[in-house]
Formats: structure tokens, C-alpha cells, sequence
């Protein structure tokens, strides 16, 4: 069944994005604020799950590539998405049926949301990361075989770009250089695929659930313990870690914050030491004594001990009290693919992925 | 003779302290904040002319902190109406100005935007020329329905040429009496919180002209004539010109004035600041002689807002905060200590004073650990009620410590503020405490002995330029800001220095911050 999204949906789905973010993903602070105007001005937005597309459908992903910081400063139009789609649709010479999210974590989130309360296109409640990630082929539509292009970059001037790329690599590193002309940010429409090809690969339901995780961190304003309980209990997640932040360091390597930040245990913890590797994302978490409590593709989560809200890696600091949490990522990454593409050897760390609920029973089992 | 006069405006009370050339304290008082705060203003400097015996024509500097540009915002009252003018336009469309503002603020400043062709890119390209006939346009519509302009133009900390031409603009077709706010001499990178920055500067420029006459006024009713200062919340002086044009920067001067007094008194360029006033403690970080700055967005009155704000932890625990026993959820009973306060009433209603209601003062007396009022009228408190009561307090006050602190090393903690006789000496986190002399108006003395600043932030490229030669720019026009607003060239130094990358950018984009600041040029 098809259903409407208010501006409260809309609120909701924002603070669940900043938790599937995993810490990054851009701020959907900016964007939330985009959907609300574009809902106060054209109506509210329809979501359809999956099962409701025609197989012959032409689904396209609208998201917004390049720099958190150039678009709080530049803010979009809200045209831009309305020219990517009208040029992909003039080069495809077809229609599209609906848009949808590339990445349910962070900004992205969001931009598809705007979009379509703009053009009363329905929005697809699936994405192609439970997540959200720093590269253009670390989507499941990737890993399914879809092509990224064409692809069609625009900005607040006009401006549209039609990319045909070779494979999804090239799209990465042409589309990046045409972001930096536009000023160090882009909207795009990507990824074009058929009803039947985003049933196939996208990963269903995600608009929903951050949608959930907002809510229940919404209606447990004030009493953290039912905030953290209840994300957990909808996501499936686990507790890893509560504690203090005793120290951050971060550094820029190849156009990515990098760092880690250091927990020293509270509570039942208390005694006991968590690192937390990121690089935009929360990628790892381990204990000093080098025992992995979760890590990627797996959604690693700071959440406010207090509130319960998702804290980024840029707000971290020392003296935050806060709660570590653990899901489990969509199974389609869980994969020997998939784990290539942004399992924990990708980003450079010389660790093997185990599923963090592998890594929860083992862990609660020493405890005994 | 060259006496300063310094005057703090709390929540609670109006401090005023008179210091002579060597910056020693010759006279100090304390006064009831007053509902018209100009009224304490004027108690309190006849209270502290009275104590010190010293001549007014002997002050020749006098420097006011106070809270009217925040009460004014926060109360929605005698608020400009501000012509709001962004220039971006094709981008920015998608989320307008004044979005999530609370409504009453939004109908306070009259809700009168316009978005026009102009603004800048990351790197200082421009994304539109300035349109400068649709800026004509949309000022000929506002023309005698607004008291002030408002300007934010995209990237303006990278290029401020469209912010500049417009306010030309604006004084050719409104005049030049209409005063004008420019964002980039308000805030940072991040749009909607300088923009929001901005028109609140606008909005409370009345309240900031009709302040400073008033304090101009009451100084020349009690015989001082001499050179008049606000105090901002980076712990420098603005002249009267320059805060009737930038009053927001006077938000949060209060605990920022008690931080610089604390430091001046202390000694220390690096410490850990609590603040205990009459009814909230606020406990800040002392860098190299400055508060430390937040690094986040900061909300005024319901709006984000991105210019500079000390990073303070407030808590509701003051001189006057009522200890309460309460049951708590699992039904045992509980102690309570604040947010609520009697405030400005502690000596008349705390029970060392003879009043019947429990204020933490009166637990401090009862413990030993303070000594004012008369101790035999709290001994009747069971000791058990004491000790809970005063571990409270103590934990309060280390939590938000704790929570200030950049390392786990323990760093001197200096309190101030009348309310810190409540704490002991030793303090968790703390390497020791230092109570100074002065310490009860140590916010008034900050504001006395404030410095001048200058402050650039701007984004470079180190592709094109190196990253010592982006300092050495920075750096000179930092210099130069400070020296233009009032300080002595010979004392202006670099007080701090911040370059951060920026993720997803090229060409190793880099913003770098800095400031300046020397003693006022006497």
C-alpha cells in the first residue's frame, strides 16, 4: 500500500538517517530542511514499497555527490534534481516511474524525498546501502551488475552533464572532477533500472525503518534507557559499548576525515577500553585487548547516552557520555562480493569480517 | 589619574569594580539585576563611586557588559524589523531564510526576505554576477517598512565583494541611516546559521544604540566623562560605534568577562573556569589566556546560529539554588539541589539569613565549608541531610568539569563568582583549586581588563598558494582588524591559530582561522 510522508515523517526519517549514517554521511540537517520546504510548497510525498513496481519500470536514485561543507554554505536550488531527471529521461527517451534513495544514511536521505514532493514522483522504500558509504560503487545495485550511467550530473545553474562510463569506476573519478567544476557539490540521477532489477537489489523497507528509529528516539524524549532499547529491538542491533570519550584524533588522507576516537567503559563496561576506527563512517570497533566488537559492513552507531540521538564523528569529543550500538548490515553485503567492496580489508584494515551478532553471543558468553 | 570602570550585567546580580593603573581593584560592589537592567547599571555605580572614595573624573575608561542585546531576543521585545537580503539566487532557493525559526521571533523581525543573483563558490568564483536591478527591486519594496538590512551572500567568509556593493546599494536607495548587517563580518561557513546570525544582529541594533546612550547617560549623571566599551563574548572590547553596528557579539559576554577576570586574577594563561553565580554555574575552558571557543551551532533564542560562542556548560546550581527532599521514581527519597533559585533574595530568604527556605548556601555554612549569615540557624540540619546534599553540589559541579576537559589530565580549576563558596578545595579532575582575591566580581574585572581583537576566517586553496604564506596573510589581517578596532599595535599578538581541511574538496582546500588581540591603545 502506497502512503503519504508528512513533515513529521520527514523529521523522523532525518534523525534515523543520521543513525543508519553511522556517524557520517553528511549532515541530513540541510536536507530534512529541503524536504520540509518542498512538501509546505507541493504536498506531501508517496512512498511504495518495492512489490508495487512494474517490472518494466524506470526506477532512478536522485542523490547529492561532493562536500557536506560546500552545500550547508551553497545550498541547492531545488531545481537541480528536476534537470538531472528531465535530461535522463529526454537520453533515455522514457519516463520514470519512481525515484529512490542511493543511501538511507545521512544527507542522502533525503534528497530523493525533496525531489519527489517537488515532482509528486513516488518514492521506492528500498536504497542500494542500509547505510550509508564514501564511494559511488559501494551500492548493492553495484554488486548486482547494474551499470552506475548514464548518469546525469547538474548544478544550480543549468548546467547538466550526461556521463557514459566503461565500468563504475571511471563514473567515480569523472563524476568527481565535474563536481569539483561545479563548485565541490552535484546532484545526480544514477544507477537507472528496471522495476524488476530494484526488487532484485535494492535493499527493501530502509525509508521505513529510519522512519521507526526516528520515531521511537522522538517518543522517548528524556528516558534514554527506552530511546536505546527500542533502535535496538527495531534494527536488531546490539549494545556494544557505554562509556566516556576520552580522546579523538583525526587526520585527512585522500579527501577523507580519518581518525579514531578512544571509550573509556561506564557501567558494565566500566574497566574496559573501546577504539573506534572511521573514516566518514564508523568502520571499527574494538577493545584495547584487539577483541572486535563489530565492524563494516556492519553499521557501527554512536548514540548520545542522554538523548539517545546519533552523535557524528565530527561532533565527537572528550567528555561525551555515550552508547555504542551494532547492527547488522543487509545480508546482500554479506557476501564474498560484497565484502570486497566494502568489507573491512577494503578500507585498509587487516581484519576479517564476523557478523556483529556472532561477535555479541561470543562476547556475552565470556562474560558468563 | 587613569582608573577603569567595569560593569557586568548576570542573571542575578550587577557587578561593577573600579581598577586603578596597575589594574589593583580599588573599589567593588554588587547589586540586584533590576527587570530595566539600566536601573541595576546605576545603583551599582553609585554603590562602587560610594565605596571607593575615588574621584569620577579619575575614570577615564569604562566597560560595560551586559545582557540587553540577549533579554531582547530571548523576550521578543523592541526588536528591529529587518529587511532580509540573500544574495545566491539561482542556488539557495531550496530552503529559504528564517526556516524552523520559532513563528513569534519570525513576526518580531517583520518576516521580509528577499533572495537575488550574486554570491560565490568555494573557491571564490562567482556563481552569478550581483544582480544588482532585482536588489533595487526588492529594496524599493521595503523602503519605510523595515529598520534595518540584513545581507548573507553564498561563500561571503571566502569573498565578501557582493556583500560589500550591496550595502552601498543599500545606503544609495534607503540612506545611509538604515543600518546595515553584513554576515561576514558575523559568521562562519554554514549559511542558514550566519544568515540567522545575521538578521539577529540586525534586530537588536536599537536595543544596542538605546543601551549605550543610557550607559553614556547614567556615567554623565554620576560626573564620568570618559571613553565608553562593550564587552563581547570572546572576552574582548568593542568601542560604542562598532557594538551599535555588531551587538550580537555581546550574547554570552558574561561568562566569557568572568573567564577573563578569572584569568587575570589566577595568573594562568590555561585552567579550567567554574563560574558559581546566584542561580547557575557555568564552567569554561581557558586557552592561552581566551575562552574556547564552541564548536558547534549554538541556539539563540530558538535559531541556530554559527558566530563565535564561548563553549560553556551551564548547570542550575547557584548561591540561591533550593534544596528540596523529594521521592524519586523507586520511591526512596531524593535530593534535589536547583535549577530553581531565590536569586537575588539569598539574604533574606536562605535560612543562615534568617529566611525559611533551604538553599545550597545554607548547606555550605552547615558543612563548614562556607562561613556567611549565622551558622546556629542551620545546626538543626540532620547531618546525614548535609553530606547528601553537599555531594550533590560537589558532583554537579565535577560532572560538568569533567565535561569541559579535553584530556583525562587533570588541569588547575579556578572558581569564581559569589556562589563559589559552596565548593570545597578538592575537587575530582582538578590538579588544584585557586580561589582568588576578588573572586565574587571577577566577571566585572574581566570586563575592565579586556583586550581588542581582530579575527579573519577564511578558506584557501594550498594549490595555489602555500600553507605558510595562507598563515602569514591570515595572520597580518587578523593584525590589522584588531589595530583598526582600537588596539595598541605595539601589544597585539596572535592569540590563536586553527587550520582544518576540508573532506571532498580539491586542491587541499583549507580553512584557517585567525585572531589578534592587544590592550586598548590608550
Amino acid at each position: 500500500m502506497p502512503r503519504k510522508l508528512g513533515i513529521r515523517d520527514i523529521q523522523d526519517i532525518a534523525t534515523g538517517a543520521a543513525v543508519l549514517g553511522t556517524g557520517g554521511g553528511g549532515d541530513p540537517h540541510i536536507g530534512m530542511l529541503m524536504a520540509i520546504q518542498a512538501i509546505e510548497e507541493y504536498g506531501p510525498i508517496e512512498l511504495i514499497s518495492p512489490e508495487e513496481l512494474p517490472d518494466d519500470a524506470l526506477i532512478v536514485p536522485s542523490a547529492m555527490m561532493g562536500a557536506p561543507t560546500v552545500i550547508v554554505e551553497k545550498i541547492p536550488s531545488g531545481e537541480e534534481s528536476l534537470v538531472a531527471f528531465e535530461a535522463l529521461q529526454s537520453y533515455l527517451g522514457r519516463e520514470v516511474y519512481a525515484t529512490i534513495p542511493i543511501e538511507a544514511g545521512g544527507l542522502n536521505s533525503m534528497i530523493p524525498l525533496a525531489l519527489a514532493a517537488r515532482t509528486g514522483l513516488p518514492v521506492v522504500d528500498a536504497d542500494g546501502m542500509g547505510r550509508a558509504f564514501p564511494e559511488l560503487q559501494m551500492v548493492t545495485y553495484h554488486l548486482g551488475g547494474l551499470k552506475a550511467t548514464p548518469m546525469v550530473l547538474t548544478d544550480e545553474k543549468g548546467n547538466s552533464l550526461v556521463l557514459n562510463t566503461i565500468d563504475n569506476f571511471w563514473t567515480e573519478r569523472l563524476a568527481r572532477s565535474a563536481t569539483v567544476d561545479m563548485g565541490g557539490a552535484s546532484l545526480i540521477a544514477i544507477y537507472p533500472m528496471s522495476g524488476k532489477e530494484c526488487k532484485e537489489h535494492g535493499i527493501a523497507g530502509i525509508v521505513t525503518l529510519a522512519g521507526q528509529i526516528g520515531a521511537a528516539i522522538r517518543e522517548a524524549r528524556g528516558s534514554h534507557d527506552s530511546a536505546i532499547d527500542r533502535v535496538l529491538e527495531i534494527t536488531g542491533g546490539f549494545r556494544l559499548f557505554e562509556g566516556k570519550i576520552v580522546d579523538v584524533s583525526r587526520r585527512t588522507e585522500g579527501g577523507f576525515a580519518r581518525g579514531e576516537a578512544t571509550l573509556a567503559g561506564m557501567g558494565s563496561d566500566q574497566g574496559e577500553t573501546l577504539r573506534i576506527s572511521f573514516q566518514n563512517e564508523n568502520l571499527v570497533a574494538r577493545t584495547e585487548r584487539g577483541e572486535v566488537l563489530a565492524c563494516v559492513p556492519d553499521l557501527i552507531t554512536v548514540l548520545d547516552a542522554e538523548t539517545g540521538k546519533p552523535v557524528t564523528t565530527e561532533a565527537l569529543k572528550y567528555g561525551y557520555r555515550v552508547v555504542v550500538i551494532g547492527i547488522p548490515c543487509s545480508e546482500k553485503w554479506r557476501t564474498p562480493e560484497g565484502l570486497e567492496v566494502v568489507g573491512p580489508r577494503y578500507f585498509g584494515y587487516d581484519i576479517d569480517w564476523v557478523p556483529v551478532e556472532e561477535l555479541a553471543r561470543d562476547r556475552e558468553g565470556r562474560s558468563r | 589619574m587613569n582608573y577603569r570602570l567595569g560593569i557586568d550585567v548576570g542573571g542575578t546580580n550587577t557587578d561593577a569594580v573600579i581598577l586603578d593603573e596597575g589594574y589593583n581593584p580599588l573599589a567593588k560592589a554588587k547589586t540586584p539585576t533590576t527587570a530595566d537592567v539600566t536601573e541595576g547599571i546605576s545603583t551599582v555605580l553609585s554603590k562602587v563611586l560610594s565605596e571607593g572614595g575615588v574621584a569620577p573624573e579619575e575614570i577615564k575608561y569604562a566597560m560595560l557588559g551586559t545582557t540587553h542585546c540577549t533579554n531582547a531576543i530571548v523576550e521578543r521585545k523592541r526588536l528591529n524589523r529587518v529587511g532580509i537580503i540573500r544574495l545566491g539566487r539561482p542556488a539557495t532557493l531550496a530552503i529559504k531564510p528564517m526556516t524552523g525559526w520559532p513563528e513569534d521571533l519570525k513576526e518580531a523581525v517583520g518576516n521580509c526576505f528577499w533572495i537575488v543573483g550574486g554570491g560565490h563558490e568555494f573557491d571564490g568564483r562567482r556563481i552569478a554576477p550581483l544582480d544588482e536591478e532585482g536588489l533595487r527591486r526588492a529594496l524599493d519594496e521595503i523602503k519605510g517598512r523595515v529598520d534595518a538590512v540584513a545581507i548573507c551572500s553564498v561563500f561571503s567568509p571566502v569573498d565578501s565583494e557582493h556583500e560589500q556593493r550591496a550595502a552601498e546599494v543599500v545606503a544609495e536607495e534607503l540612506g545611509e541611516d538604515v543600518p546595515v548587517s553584513l554576515s561576514h563580518e558575523i559568521g562562519s561557513i554554514g549559511l542558514l546559521e550566519r544568515e540567522n546570525a545575521t538578521i539577529l544582529n540586525a534586530a537588536v541594533v536599537k536595543v544596542a544604540s538605546a543601551t549605550a546612550a543610557a550607559f553614556q547617560a547614567a556615567l554623565r549623571q554620576h560626573g564620568i566623562s570618559c571613553k565608553t566599551y562593550f564587552a563581547q563574548n570572546d572576552g574582548t572590547l568593542m568601542s560604542v560605534d562598532y557594538a551599535v553596528r555588531y551587538p550580537i557579539f555581546t550574547v554570552a559576554c558574561g561568562p566569557t568577562n568572568s573567564i577573563r577576570g578569572a584569568a587575570f586574577l589566577s595568573g594562568l594563561r590555561d585552567a579550567v573556569i567554574v563560574d558559581v553565580g546566584g542561580t547557575t554555574t557555568d564552567v569554561g575552558v581557558l586557552v592561552n589566556q581566551f575562552p574556547r571557543e564552541s564548536s558547534v551551532a549554538v541556539e539563540i533564542g530558538g535559531v541556530r546560529t554559527n558566530f563565535r560562542m564561548p563553549d560553556l556548560v551551564s548547570i542550575g546550581l547557584g548561591g540561591g539554588s533550593i534544596v528540596r527532599q523529594e521521592p524519586g521514581p523507586d520511591g526512596r527519597v531524593r535530593l534535589r539541589v536547583g535549577p530553581d533559585s531565590v536569586g537575588y533574595q539569598l539574604t533574606s530568604r536562605a535560612r543562615v539569613f534568617g529566611g525559611d527556605t533551604l538553599t545550597a548556601t545554607d548547606i555550605a555554612v552547615a558543612s563548614g565549608v562556607a562561613a556567611i549569615g549565622e551558622r546556629r540557624l542551620v545546626q538543626d540540619l540532620p547531618d546525614d541531610l548535609v553530606h547528601s546534599a553537599q555531594e550533590v553540589i560537589v558532583h554537579m559541579v565535577e560532572e560538568a568539569i569533567d565535561r569541559m576537559k579535553t584530556s583525562a589530565k587533570p588541569l588547575p580549576v579556578v572558581l569564581v563568582g559569589g556562589g563559589s563558596i559552596l565548593l570545597p578545595d578538592d575537587l575530582r579532575g582538578a590538579s588544584e583549586t585557586i580561589r582568588p582575591a576578588h573572586f565574587e566580581v571577577a566577571n566585572a574585572i574581566g570586563a575592565a581588563i579586556a583586550q581588542v581583537s581582530g579575527q579573519v576566517e577564511r578558506i584557501y586553496s594550498l594549490a595555489e598558494i602555500s600553507r605558510e604564506e595562507a598563515l602569514a596573510e591570515a595572520k597580518k589581517m587578523a593584525v590589522a582588524e584588531a589595530v583598526a578596532a582600537g588596539a595598541d599595535p605595539a601589544t597585539v599578538e596572535i592569540v590563536e591559530v586553527e587550520d582544518v581541511p576540508l573532506a571532498y574538496l580539491p586542491g587541499n582546500a583549507t580553512r584557517i582561522k585567525v585572531k589578534a588581540a592587544g590592550d586598548l591603545l590608550t
